[in-house]
């Protein structure tokens, strides 16, 4: 399956290739999770406080289907 | 004697000192201008009549060694809203109105004449200064010319030729340490009342910022060092928001599908990432100059979340270009250009115009066709010719979104009590909404800041898109944040006072060893349900009851991509926010 991951702030730096408002296209085993994802992305999980899957809040346990859109987020905040 | 209250009377031409009842002890910021306001003003008062009164006061712990603590309030009864108001804004004269002592400064009556004032309030003296040389000039030419005149450690709170014109998006400025015009107290037509009493500016003169008499020095010095760890362990406001700024949120609220874009006909904008916190700090990075992020706006400040957006040559263009202004500016006008934003938001700091009321304006007024969504340089010309010069096309802009969709006959109009909603879209941030419906201030974000747990998830999460859980989570935020308006601390505290278990306590104890008192973390919860409902009740005998506690009607009906949501928190939920 293929799926699209995008991160933002801190951890731009994982995917130094991305393009500011684009997403990497990864193309894991069926019935990986976001934690998976990231995993394979080079992301430390430890380092994401925010995760939406389809503009969704969603936990890392969340089993990813194909053509899904993830983000990722450092602890943000501002107002 | 616990402070003094400095009365500057327009009509006569006087300035007098008297001493702050005892009753005021323990009101500072938002607590001491909405309890002067309902104590002051009969709520039937004309905003820009000779009865409304506009209150300057700086927080509790402002002036002291506080971390955070340089907020500056303003208040009076609303032009924009008919409701009272309290509008806050960083930068350097908080701190500085504190060390001369001064708890209140309260501007009464309205001059006979024509004609606009300068007060200059000194370590032993107030006086008012005929300010007819320096009438329609902007902000920034302003503030260069008193600090030429009074120094460059002078605070500086003025308004700009839309204050001057009463117009009722115009705002109160404060300036920064660079003597940047761009620490808004922008919110509710301030400016236009400050203009209304014939008074262009005050200077506040004193190199002080950390004298205020605290009564147990050592006991304070720990409470506040308590503080100041919590505020450097959190990752939010030790790492992305000096990092980014506050506008490191325009990629996440797109992502949640809650940034409202083109007039709040969208959840998201297809340039988002282009005018984003991220791409902002890569620009001033880039360009180098005078641009820098991690900027401060007031002596104290550890979050550091201000920045200086310079041009391609590197000189300054605007301090700062925060979360707001940029979507205000930025996607709600289907502009992404970076450098058209920042002009923008230049031009709102130097004509004297609130950057949300401005932007939720600018949009409305695309929708009906006066200019396209995404020409900048017709925003740009709007506010530059039009607005500064108050010309019919700029007056109504001027008189802010409501009145425009009124002029323009249109129903996506997205104001609550006449003031436009800021860069959540209620339908998909549902407990941002409750706030917007039923705050004392019209829609105002920081008045119970959900977005906290509906998005960010700091202080637990509630879903954003369900109805569910929201109305508890407004109620708690906006019962905290009066209470935090009056301390004087950045409202940014709030992420750390949120998810730190020692950081409540520790203000508890700075309040207590500065003024000599026994509060308890419960008194904190009661403060700022009385501060509610001082507010609650000068809004009610000004006329407003529980039908206007209520979002547009098009965010019942209208669905709103990506999700199709509409906002559907029922309206007896929304009657029990002030059910305390």
């Amino acid at each position: 399956m293929e799926v699209e991951l995008r991160v933002y702030a801190t951890l731009r730096k994982y995917l130094p290739a991305q393009p500011l408002g684009e997403g990497t296209l990864f193309r894991p085993e069926p019935g990986t999770s976001v934690a998976g994802l990231l995993e394979l992305a080079g992301v430390p999980l430890d380092q994401v406080k925010i995760i939406m899957v389809n503009n969704r809040h969603a936990g890392p346990e969340h089993v990813l289907a194909d053509g899904d859109r993830v983000a990722a987020f450092p602890p943000v905040a501002g107002g | 004697m616990v402070g003094k209250i400095l009365r500057v009377n327009m009509r006569e031409l006087t300035v007098r000192y008297e001493d702050l009842p005892d009753k005021y002890l323990l009101f500072g910021g938002r607590a001491l201008t909405s309890a002067l306001v309902a104590d002051e003003v009969p709520p039937g008062a004309h905003a820009l009549g000779e009865n409304n009164k506009l209150v300057i006061a700086p927080g509790l712990l402002s002036g002291t060694t506080a971390p955070c603590s340089g907020r500056l309030s303003v208040g009076a009864k609303s032009p924009l809203t008919g409701t009272i108001k309290e509008s806050n804004a960083g930068g350097i004269t908080a701190q500085k109105v504190a060390c001369l002592g001064i708890r209140a400064i309260v501007v009464e009556g309205r001059p006979a004449g024509d004609g606009f004032h300068l007060l200059v309030v000194g370590e032993d003296e107030a006086k008012l200064l005929p300010a007819g040389d320096l009438t329609g000039m902007g902000c920034y030419r302003l503030n260069e010319e008193l600090w030429k005149r009074y120094g460059t450690k002078s605070g500086v709170i003025s308004v700009g030729p839309a204050g001057e014109m009463r117009m009722v998006v115009a705002g109160v400025s404060t300036n920064d340490g660079e003597g940047h015009p761009g620490r808004y107290a922008g919110r509710g037509g301030l400016g236009a009342v400050m203009g209304s009493k014939g008074l262009k500016a005050i200077v506040v003169r004193t190199d002080k910022a950390f004298d205020v008499p605290v009564k147990n020095r050592e006991a304070f010095k720990e409470a506040a060092r308590k503080f100041a760890k919590a505020i450097a362990e959190h990752p939010v406001t030790n790492a992305a928001l000096p990092a980014y700024g506050t506008a490191v949120l325009i990629n996440i609220l797109n992502e949640a599908g809650g940034l409202p874009t083109r007039n709040f006909s969208d959840g998201q904008f297809e340039a988002a990432a282009l005018c984003s916190g991220e791409a902002l700090a890569e620009t001033v990075q880039k360009r180098g100059g005078k641009g820098r992020t991690g900027h401060v706006c007031h002596p104290g400040c550890l979050i550091r979340c201000s920045n200086i957006f310079a041009d391609e040559k590197g000189e300054a263009v605007c301090a700062p270009v925060e979360y707001e202004s940029a979507w205000a500016l930025g996607p709600n006008c289907g502009i992404s250009d970076l450098d058209h934003i920042a002009v923008l938001n230049r031009l709102c700091n130097d004509v004297g115009l609130d950057t949300i009321e401005t932007g939720v304006t600018l949009g409305v007024l695309m929708e009906a066709g006066v200019l396209a969504f995404g020409d900048g340089e017709a925003a740009i010309d709007l506010l530059d010719r039009e607005v500064r010069n108050g010309t019919p096309l700029g007056r109504i802009l001027g008189g802010g979104a409501e009145a425009a969709g009124k002029l323009f006959g249109l129903t996506r109009v997205p104001t609550v009590k006449g003031q436009g909603m800021p860069a959540y879209d209620p339908r998909a941030v549902k407990g941002i909404g409750v706030t917007y419906a039923t705050s004392t201030m019209g829609a105002d974000h920081t008045a119970g800041y959900s977005v906290t747990s509906n998005i960010l998830k700091v202080g637990g999460f509630v879903d954003p898109l369900s109805p569910a859980g929201q109305v508890d989570l407004s109620r708690n935020l906006q019962i905290a944040t009066a209470a935090v308006d009056a301390t004087g601390l950045c409202l940014f505290t709030a992420f750390p006072l949120l998810d730190v278990d020692y950081a409540l306590p520790s203000v508890v104890d700075m309040l207590n060893a500065q003024y000599g008192v026994n509060l308890t973390v419960g008194d904190v919860v009661d403060y700022g349900k009385e501060i509610l409902k001082t507010e609650r009740a000068f809004n009610r005998a000004a006329g407003f009851t529980k039908a206007h506690d209520r979002l547009p009607e098009f965010m019942r009906h209208e669905k709103l991509a990506p999700h199709g949501v509409t906002f559907d928190v029922p309206d007896e939920k929304l009657d029990e926010v002030f059910n305390f």
